[in-house]
């Protein structure tokens, strides 16, 4: 398997795109800048949901109001660091697909994509239901500390698949 | 200037700088932090700035999501300028002979002189048009110049990482 991966690296890495993208020296800064951009719409979107799911913020606005509001950011996001991930994978094709800390990272982004969709579907179809019971609200803390810290250790993954040696 | 480029020789060979430059997993470690703050700060600006140009939260006073918004984006501008002063004091003469960190620290100040004018000129008639889908030319203006302030920010910051020596 992993060297069935180091071989898709070396191939994707010679292709004329990967050698544009190598070659060209503001690609890479720039892509990381959009996908930092992006990276801001993300965090910020999900701290405002689960603040205000926490109770620490925003009492005057409904939890469903602030999901309508800032989740599909959230989506739309997602898709634009997809793009640009993949842009990045392009030019380094070793450095992320044989990093441990790159896979750490899809695999975290698969539970908060999937936190996030579970969040997003039951709020749409009970607007109220987090304040009808105790259990109910300490249900949405869970969600929300959950939410999160998935999304902080992604964030951090992305910084430090820069810092560790691999194959 | 001497003086700058002394007091950065001073810093770097303070024992919080050498240890940053000595350390394999500090640098790493505050920089990952600074990344988790200033996503924060650039992204809750943002959610104001969208606002102020009524592209986001239009049925949403300024006001109130001014008030919900600025303390998450003040207290990780504060960690992301602790974090900032930490990796500076590792290789300061180096980030302040880089012209991307130059850049970045002017436009950090524009950014702030923008958000002192709107908050002590522009917003002092919120009272006014706080509910307004589309707030005056002013506000709009201002929102569209912070916005590019930050992405600047953001883009000269990374840039920091591919010119520094």
């Amino acid at each position: 398997m992993l060297a069935q991966v180091a071989q898709f690296c070396d191939w994707l890495s010679q292709t004329p795109i990967s050698m544009t993208f190598q070659s060209v020296v503001w690609v890479i800064p720039m892509v990381q800048s959009v996908h930092i951009l992006a990276i801001a719409i993300v965090m910020s979107s999900v701290i405002m949901v689960d603040l205000r799911l926490m109770g620490l913020m925003g009492h005057t606005q409904s939890i469903s109001g602030l999901a309508r509001r800032f989740l599909p950011w959230v989506w739309w996001s997602l898709l634009v660091l997809l793009v640009t991930g993949a842009v990045l994978i392009t030019a380094e094709p070793r450095r992320d697909l044989l990093n441990p800390v790159f896979q750490a990272k899809m695999a975290l982004l698969v539970v908060a994509m999937a936190v996030t969709a579970i969040f997003q579907t039951t709020v749409a179809r009970n607007m109220e239901m987090w304040d009808l019971s105790p259990q109910k609200r300490a249900g949405a803390w869970v969600t929300a500390i959950l939410s999160l810290l998935v999304w902080t250790a992604i964030v951090g993954c992305g910084r430090w698949i820069a810092y560790v040696e691999h194959g | 200037m001497p003086v700058l480029q002394s007091f950065c020789e001073w810093l770097q060979n303070t024992a919080v700088g050498s240890f940053i430059s000595g350390s394999t997993w500090a640098f790493p470690t505050i920089e990952t932090i600074h990344v988790f703050a200033l996503v924060i700060v650039v992204g809750t600006i943002a959610i104001v700035d969208l606002r102020l140009l009524s592209v986001a939260s239009r049925n949403r006073s300024v006001s109130q999501l001014s008030n919900d918004v600025l303390p998450i984006t003040w207290s990780a501008f504060c960690l992301a300028a602790v974090t900032g002063g930490l990796m500076f004091s590792s290789k300061a003469v180096s980030y302040l002979n880089n012209w991307p960190f130059r850049l970045k620290m002017v436009l950090l100040v524009l950014a702030g002189l923008n958000m002192v004018y709107f908050h002590f000129m522009t917003y002092r008639t919120v009272h006014k048009w706080d509910d307004a889908a589309r707030p005056p030319s002013a506000a709009r203006f201002a929102g569209a110049l912070s916005l590019t302030f930050w992405i600047g920010v953001v883009v000269f910051g990374r840039w920091i990482g591919f010119t520094v020596r």
